[in-house]
């Protein structure tokens, strides 16, 4: 194990830290709805969804072969710049948790990574024309085509079963959310879990520690998988009451049906080889199926303030990657060091401000605001 | 830069076809078991057609599943 050095050390923890941030960020995508709903407790959703998260890591083979699919110019990434990209991208995802907002950990690592190398090498290291074609162009469709079929399906489904008995409409749409959530949980363990096993690889490779196109090590792939499923399991709490709740008010039918929206959404788009944000993707759903009944609130403030965090996301993300990657190119292993534990102290204080507020499984569907200050209903609570 | 108009068109009518499909005959099953349910509670009989209807939508459904999963699984192509 001589390969392995301080760098490449860090980089690996790195890695692991942003699956485990990708994770529990993501559970809201696959589950937020049926939590909502009632279709599953909460406790039993995270469950099923942190280990259908694994299932999926072992189930991929095929382990991105770049780290960017294009986006940075592969040749010239160093491990340093690997581990200023992952700081952007876990501080990023950290940031818009702590404020509820659903935002996607793909743009904060490819946010991370185009920093990160724009310092380390250059501007001309960043394919902006791939950024525009893998990140802007599905960023603005996706939603929009998972919108569209979740509001015509929504639409049709109260229609369809608008004279039949309540309880068993309700009862039959719970039933099948559990099998579309699934979907969407497994499809994502196949997907992003592979990212940051391709991370991992590539590093290895590029100090030589793997040969050329070598597989990753069975080590990775456990550590991956139990990184995002345990992060998963963990859940992102804040973000599942926004959109479960904070974006519209979700019955079972359009559960079901925005659910479906993002899987087949998803599928198509693997199939035919378009790369997009699961969490764009199931938040296009979730309001889609909000217009499509008759009544229902879409509380577009939050959808506002969503769509932002989606516009900030790769710029912020980007910023503090090429902060870290100047003082990790400047300032050698101590400066790596420097950056890891600022990056930690940060992390330990979103954390801490979370607490001041925070949301679990016992009170996610109270309300459908997320707040960072301790407001009424945390005095309302511990009064009665 | 050039825009792909067919796949971003393939992934549109795929999509919503599908979804609307699904949802379609997931509902139709429902209204199925929600007849079986009243037709139980108000005569103690049951209802034939509504549980045949219901038994096709989910079968059809569930082959939908079945097919998703052989997608998201490499193993299985």
């Amino acid at each position: 194990m001589d390969h392995i050095t301080f760098l490449v050390a860090v980089v690996i923890v790195t890695a692991l830290a942003f699956d485990f941030t990708n994770g529990f960020h993501d559970t809201a995508n696959a589950m937020a709805t049926s939590i909502a709903t009632g279709a599953l407790k909460p406790k039993t959703a995270v469950l099923i969804s942190g280990a259908l998260n694994i299932v999926g890591a072992f189930l991929s083979t095929e382990v991105a072969k770049t780290i960017s699919g294009g986006i940075v110019d592969d040749t010239l990434v160093t491990p340093g710049m690997i581990f200023a990209g992952l700081v952007g991208a876990i501080l990023w995802n950290l940031l818009t948790w702590l404020l509820g907002l659903p935002s996607s950990s793909s743009h904060a690592l490819f946010g991370g990574l185009i920093g990160a190398v724009w310092v380390g090498a250059g501007s001309n290291g960043v394919h902006f024309d791939k950024v525009v074609e893998k990140i802007l162009i599905p960023a603005v469709a996706s939603p929009l085509v998972a919108g569209i079929a979740a509001l015509l399906a929504t639409y049709l489904a109260y229609r369809i079963t608008a004279r039949a008995r309540k309880d068993s409409v309700t009862k039959g749409f719970r039933l099948g959310q559990i099998a579309s959530a699934s979907l969407v949980s497994l499809a994502h363990g196949t997907n992003d879990a592979q990212k940051t096993m391709g991370v991992i690889t590539l590093t290895l490779i590029s100090v030589g520690a793997l040969g050329h196109d070598a597989g990753p090590p069975v080590w990775v792939i456990a550590s991956a998988g139990l990184a995002i499923g345990l992060g998963t399991y963990i859940g992102g709490w804040r973000i599942i009451r926004t959109m479960g709740k904070g974006l519209t008010d979700i019955q079972s039918p359009q559960g079901f049906a925005a659910e479906a929206a993002s899987t087949t959404v998803i599928l198509t788009s693997a199939h035919l080889g378009f790369a997009l944000s699961t969490t764009q993707v199931c938040s296009g759903g979730i309001l889609g199926a909000g217009l499509g009944r008759r009544l229902a609130e879409v509380r577009w403030g939050t959808a506002g303030r969503m769509v932002i965090a989606w516009l900030v996301t790769l710029p912020a993300a980007a910023a503090v990657g090429g902060l870290s990657a100047t003082v990790v190119k400047h300032g050698g292993n101590l400066g790596t060091a420097l950056i890891a534990l600022i990056a930690a102290a940060v992390a330990g204080f979103i954390v801490i401000a979370s607490r001041r507020n925070p949301v679990h499984a016992d009170n996610v569907n109270e309300t459908h605001e997320v707040t960072i200050r301790g407001g009424a209903s945390t005095d309302v609570r511990t009064a009665a | 830069m050039s825009l792909d108009w067919n796949a971003l068109g393939e992934v549109f009518a795929v999509s919503v076809g599908v979804t609307v499909g699904v949802v379609v005959v997931f509902a139709l099953g429902v209204l199925g078991i929600a007849q079986v349910e009243t037709a139980r509670e108000q005569d103690g009989g049951t209802h034939a057609l509504g549980f045949a209807q219901a038994g096709l939508c989910f079968l059809a459904c569930a082959a939908v599943v079945a097919y998703g999963i052989y997608l998201i699984v490499p193993q299985f192509h």
